[in-house]
């Protein structure tokens, strides 16, 4: 009998399924990302007409808004997990705040762009790229946002505690996800590409 | 006694039948029972198959002899582009992700996958593609008077599907529908890995889980990164047509093989998501009917694992004839090549479970044996073509399709064929008939041989693929015309296959627990199992739980490590 394992329940642990699931996704997300990152790279300097990509400015303030919202959310998980609830509405709050920050700016650069650089997705193949792979992870935020405001609008209705902490740390990965492409597609876009 | 004395025709029962039937209907609409859920995938893509059974008949109609005007060319577009998309997104994928959804549950003794309402909501979509696709028919504004059905081929290679050379709706779908059920297969796949790795009962290590539940796993994750490409690069197919994008336009200096590339990225990598779930069929089958453990278990799953990455960097060989450099063609035939050494292991596995075996040729058995021999036959075949000049002389020529119809049919539809006959008994708690089933086995095995050997020839005479007619002095019409006669024995076989599930869901013996004295934890649950499956947490010591129970004086637990 020496070789059967006897198992306690406390001795039988599996894997959190919320976070299996969310890193699934998020290799599944790369992999598109992957796709679209590849093809900017690819079709750099291939353009045969139109603007080229040293008409962008490269968005710091954005960059610096986004990445700090990684911080403020890990402060907020932190939060959660030890039940201070009111801490944690703040600090999540402010994360949300840096992500409307980062979509705001967003809007800005791509008014720019259309209106004084005359550059759509359809002007050339540098237009198509550029607005396909920056689109495309603007849409992830914005994917984001709406989760972080469900999050929110439980948490102003007093349903969120610290019961939610895992679920909370699932989403949040999701977050961390959207912020590390962000430092991808910015190395691609605004410093490799330019 | 009053109320018997006026007899109103008609019982109670009667009179709430439809109301009974509607709640019958909408059990299954809104059911989240993994079981239920793997039903409804399984008919939603038998219906299909019998949908791209007949376009396949109608293709072998028009093939069948010179100069035949069965149907119009525009429409022979259309049938052999449905026919692949069908057969590949509606029927293949939903089929494996239908018995996923039914065993991986039953077989690691969990009450259901680890996201049920995912479960149903990818289901949903995954039908909902399929319907688009379909209702592309009778939608739009069609050319030609017939629709807009896709007639792009299922590679849809560009620059033939931008703007100018597809007007119309055809392709966007094509596009559309599997972008839609392209996400719905994510979230199988996302559910199938989290229940693996969070839902085992008690004592199911990894290196105890069933190989069926190891190979499916393997295959959802490499489900994650293919499905996935192939979504990004519908999305930059679509931004060309409606944004007016330059991604596969090479007048903008845009690349059309780009596209090659990516719908290779997704396309190869997916001959093993349909094939690596064929061998969990197998590993689960040829064990039972010979009477023994599965041999070299980890080398079984190593393989698997092995095989899930090497896949992912084979691509390009099927672009040989593209022009690529001499390096890259190197590169894509060697390491095509390597995906021959996991794939010989497990046939060696299979070999060496059957040897010495107290072998039962029960038609699961048959089926499986049959894809046995042919998928060596389809894996020697595409050896053949991983060989660059090789492949210059037969790149999509009848040869190419002869080679991937074995690997789809040969082995993949015999294998699914097999998996019916063997898990039919515990879905429905009856069994499928023995007679009908051998004859189905012996008249598609026969079939399926006339068809698609001759094919081979007809490859090697030169014959390409995708052509709406030929010339009568090619060489070319006995041997089409043997093809399509084997088509149609095939579509016989099939036919016999449909009304067996039909019949023996009426009239089949009961089947009970386990009719077929198996050893996975999904024989224990009565058959049909209860939507709960197990009423106690099953605990498990060893990869042959059953056989623990039955034989308790020689328990595996023993001599496994």
């Amino acid at each position: 009998m020496s070789t059967v394992p006897i198992f306690a329940d406390e001795s039988w642990r599996l894997p959190s399924r919320g976070r299996v699931g969310m890193f699934s996704l998020i290799v599944g997300e790369s992999a598109i990302f992957s796709i679209f990152v590849v093809a900017y790279i690819y079709y750099i300097g291939r353009g045969t007409y139109g603007p080229t990509p040293q008409i962008l400015e490269v968005p710091i303030f954005n960059t610096i808004c986004l990445l700090s919202s990684s911080l403020t959310i890990v402060l907020a998980e932190h939060a959660i997990k030890h039940g201070k609830v009111r801490q944690f509405a703040l600090l999540w709050g402010l994360t949300m705040a840096l992500g409307i920050e980062f979509l705001v700016g967003t809007a800005i650069e791509w008014r720019k762009l259309i209106f004084v650089d005359h550059l759509t997705i359809r002007t050339n193949l540098f237009g198509t790229t550029y607005y396909s792979l920056v689109g495309l992870h603007a849409t992830h935020v914005v994917v984001g946002m709406i989760g972080l405001s469900l999050v929110m609008l439980f948490t102003l209705m007093g349903r969120v505690n610290q019961s939610h902490a895992e679920r909370i740390q699932v989403l949040a990965l999701y977050w961390h996800f959207v912020d590390v492409v962000w430092v991808v597609v910015f190395t691609v876009v605004y410093i490799v590409g330019r | 006694m009053a109320d018997q004395t006026l007899p109103i025709p008609g019982t109670l029962e009667e009179a709430h039948r439809p109301a009974r039937m509607l709640e019958w209907l909408h059990s299954w609409v809104v059911t989240v029972d993994h079981k239920k859920l793997g039903i409804l995938y399984i008919v939603y893509s038998i219906f299909f198959l019998l949908v791209a059974g007949a376009e396949a008949m109608a293709i072998r109609i028009q093939l069948a002899i010179p100069h035949n005007h069965f149907v119009s060319p525009e429409l022979y577009n259309e049938l052999f582009t449905m026919h692949g998309t069908t057969m590949v997104f509606l029927v293949g994928m939903p089929i494996l992700f239908g018995f996923a959804n039914y065993l991986v549950p039953l077989m690691i003794g969990a009450r259901d996958m680890a996201f049920p309402r995912l479960n149903a909501f990818s289901f949903w979509l995954t039908a909902f593609g399929g319907l688009m696709l379909y209702f592309s028919f009778i939608g739009g504004f069609g050319s030609y008077g017939m629709g807009n059905a896709p007639d792009v081929g299922w590679f849809a290679y560009a620059p033939l599907t931008a703007k100018a050379f597809s007007p119309g709706h055809s392709t966007d779908y094509w596009a559309l529908s599997l972008i839609v059920s392209g996400f719905g297969t994510l979230g199988t796949a996302i559910n199938i890995i989290a229940t693996a790795l969070c839902m085992r009962c008690k004592g199911m290590t990894l290196m105890r889980m069933p190989l069926f539940v190891w190979l499916l796993t393997v295959v959802s994750a490499m489900t994650l990164v293919t499905i996935t490409p192939l979504t990004a690069a519908q999305v930059m197919l679509l931004i060309d047509r409606y944004l007016g994008g330059h991604f596969f336009d090479a007048q903008a200096g845009g690349s059309p093989i780009v596209w090659l590339h990516f719908f290779w990225i997704f396309g190869h990598p997916e001959v093993y998501v349909l094939v690596l779930p064929a061998f969990a069929i197998a590993n689960e089958i040829i064990p039972v009917f010979s009477r023994k453990a599965i041999f070299g278990y980890p080398a079984m799953v190593a393989a698997s694992v092995g095989i899930g990455f090497v896949s992912l960097t084979v691509w390009a060989h099927h672009m040989f004839t593209v022009g690529m450099t001499a390096v890259s063609n190197s590169f894509f035939v060697l390491s095509t090549m390597l995906v021959g050494i996991p794939t010989g292991i497990k046939i060696f596995n299979w070999l060496a479970t059957l040897w010495g075996g107290k072998i039962r040729f029960a038609t699961p058995m048959l089926f499986a044996v049959g894809f046995l021999f042919q998928f060596l036959i389809a894996g020697l075949t595409g050896i053949m073509l991983s060989v660059a000049p090789w492949d210059w002389q037969l790149h999509n020529s009848y040869f190419v399709i002869a080679h991937f119809h074995y690997v789809l049919v040969g082995a993949i539809v015999f294998c699914i064929f097999a998996a019916i006959y063997f898990w039919y008994p515990k879905a429905t708690g009856r069994m499928m008939s023995e007679t009908l089933g051998k004859w189905h086995f012996w008249i598609f095995l026969i079939g399926f041989h006339i068809t698609f050997d001759t094919m081979h020839f007809l490859g090697i005479l030169g014959m390409p693929r995708s052509i709406f007619t030929y010339e009568p002095d090619r060489g070319w019409n006995t041997l089409n015309m043997i093809i399509s006669l084997g088509g149609f024995v095939q579509a016989i076989g099939v036919l016999i296959f449909a009304w067996n599930l039909i019949y023996s869901y009426f009239k089949g013996k009961e089947a009970g627990n386990d009719p077929w004295d198996a050893w996975t934890l999904e024989w224990s649950t009565p058959s049909p199992p209860p939507a709960y499956n197990f009423a106690v947490d099953p605990v498990v010591r060893s990869r042959r739980p059953l056989w623990d129970i039955k034989h308790p004086q020689d328990p595996d637990w023993k001599y496994e490590r």
